[in-house]
């Protein structure tokens, strides 16, 4: 146990020294670690502070960010999913959208916003909508691949049985393709995250994201550092617990 | 009424302009009760007569009845023993057996499913392995979760698709014998897909020895007359047996040679 917590700790303090090194020269253009705490440590070791509603600590602010991932990932996994099942299904249906799939993919979450907020007409639901259309093509791609991955021998099972429709996409499907589905999942939670902070920084609102533009704007260089380890850490947890989810919900899958 | 009847049946597959005609002319009668084996090379086209009496593929031309009513879709009156088992990884055990037994009886009380899949379950000696998944036990007690999984069913005809092949001669064996037992028991109408000899001889009142494909027909058809109850041991010397056998291997090695080595 021991050998696997030390050497992170050991690595950052090492990384910290050479950082705080590195910018204590005269006319350094970014604070050192220990001027970042002098600066900004508050908002570390007190993230649910509220002085005013503008005012408020860094776990208020990821709180806000991520219900709004909430919202659009959540929106993004079912009808992620469901598209996947269908287009899955069908070998002419794959041919025909996969490529739509792959290019849209490759859009970054930002270049959505102009014509999600010309859409909207609203910052709130725009911003919701880019981390949908930035999350939603892993989740389409990985399940439609792990439908069409299914074994004949399930099929097989379930036409014996005489499941319908809908048995035979609660009981054979879902469970059949869940370690694909969860590793769509699993990329588009990440995508969610991303697009979150950049979305942020453009409409506004009490978000992390926008929370490191106003800093930018009021020239608060340690408040942006410590927004990033805390967009780092978020981004980290929100990928360990799909990957958990993931290992639960396909328990005893070989 | 013939209770399973196979008639005049063609099967061609078509794939990239080329019709390959796998069975042609398939023609077979199989009385209430009946253990009939199809032995024949392997490519023979034996699965696809299976898959045919299943409703898993459909004829090209012919009919196929069970009781008086055509064949044309997969049910549970024609359960399938699959040859790799196919049980669903992610249920345990007892959960895969339900999914039949909820499908297939739905107006059973709930006591009553429960009473029902122990039983078949106990039927093949897997009770105490219920709660386990498919992962953590052994190929031959796959095989016999996907035999009480089939006989949940209470299908009209148990169709068992080259079931041990997979498995060590022991275990082989083993589940040979039980499959005999429930057959004593239950009097169950079985068409077995082998490519075992002996398993043929063994379980069989009638071995159906099909001609090498493409365009497989039945070549002939053996009646074993052997009476049951069968035991392998004391068998192996008997007069019937011998003839029987030695009829099988005659068929497959002189007559119809695996198409490469005859030539």
């Amino acid at each position: 146990m021991a050998g696997v917590i030390v050497p992170p700790f050991v690595v950052l303090a090492f990384l910290l020294v050479i950082w705080q090194v590195a910018f204590s020269h005269e006319g350094a253009t970014l604070p050192t670690p220990t001027e970042v705490w002098s600066q900004a440590g508050e908002l570390i070791w007190n993230p649910f502070f509220v002085y005013g509603s503008q005012d408020i600590g860094l776990g208020w602010r990821v709180l806000t960010s991520l219900e709004r991932v909430a919202y659009g990932f959540g929106l993004a996994a079912v009808a992620g999913v469901l598209v996947g099942a269908v287009i899955g299904q069908s070998v002419w249906m794959m041919r025909g959208f996969d490529p739509i799939f792959q290019v849209l993919r490759t859009v970054p979450p930002l270049a959505w916003l102009p014509i999600s907020l010309a859409a909207f007409m609203d910052s709130r639901p725009s911003a919701i909508f880019v981390i949908f259309i930035t999350a939603v093509w892993p989740v389409i791609i990985n399940t439609a691949a792990g439908i069409r991955a299914i074994p004949q021998d399930y099929r097989n099972v379930a036409a014996v049985l005489r499941l319908n429709q809908v048995e035979f996409f609660w009981k054979i499907m879902l469970p059949a393709a869940a370690p694909y589905i969860f590793s769509g999942l699993r990329i588009g939670v990440g995508l969610s995250w991303l697009a979150i902070v950049a979305a942020e920084m453009l409409t506004g609102g009490v978000g992390i994201g926008f929370f490191i533009w106003d800093a930018w704007n009021s020239s608060r260089i340690a408040d942006i550092i410590v927004a990033l380890v805390y967009i780092g850490m978020v981004g980290f947890v929100l990928d360990r617990l799909v990957a958990a989810i993931g290992r639960f919900v396909a328990k005893g899958d070989i | 009424m013939t209770h399973l009847r196979i008639d005049r049946v063609f099967k061609s597959f078509a794939s990239g302009g080329r019709v390959n005609e796998v069975l042609s002319d398939v023609s077979l009668r199989v009385a209430k009760g009946e253990f009939v084996s199809i032995i024949g090379h392997s490519g023979c086209g034996k699965s696809t007569l299976l898959n045919l009496v299943a409703g898993l593929t459909e004829v090209t031309t012919g009919v196929i009845t069970l009781d008086g009513r055509e064949v044309s879709k997969p049910g549970p009156d024609r359960a399938v023993v699959f040859q790799n088992h196919s049980l669903l990884p992610w249920l345990s055990v007892y959960d895969n057996v339900r999914l039949a037994v909820t499908k297939v009886h739905p107006g059973k009380s709930r006591a009553e499913r429960h009473d029902w899949i122990m039983a078949n379950l106990d039927l093949v000696q897997m009770a105490h392995a219920a709660d386990k998944r498919p992962g953590e036990i052994s190929g031959g007690m796959k095989q016999r979760v996907g035999i009480a999984r089939a006989l949940a069913m209470e299908p009209k005809v148990l169709l068992l698709d080259e079931p041990f092949g997979a498995l060590d001669a022991l275990t082989r064996a083993h589940l040979q014998d039980q499959v005999m037992e429930i057959h004593a028991r239950l009097k169950n109408t079985v068409l077995m897909i082998t490519h075992d000899v002996d398993e043929a001889v063994l379980l069989a009142d009638r071995i159906v020895m099909m001609t090498n494909g493409p365009a497989a027909t039945i070549g002939e058809v053996l009646d074993v007359t052997i009476p049951r109850p069968r035991n392998r041991l004391t068998l192996a010397g008997d007069p019937a047996y011998v003839a029987a056998r030695a009829a099988v291997l005659r068929f497959l090695h002189d007559r119809h040679r695996l198409p490469v080595a005859a030539e």
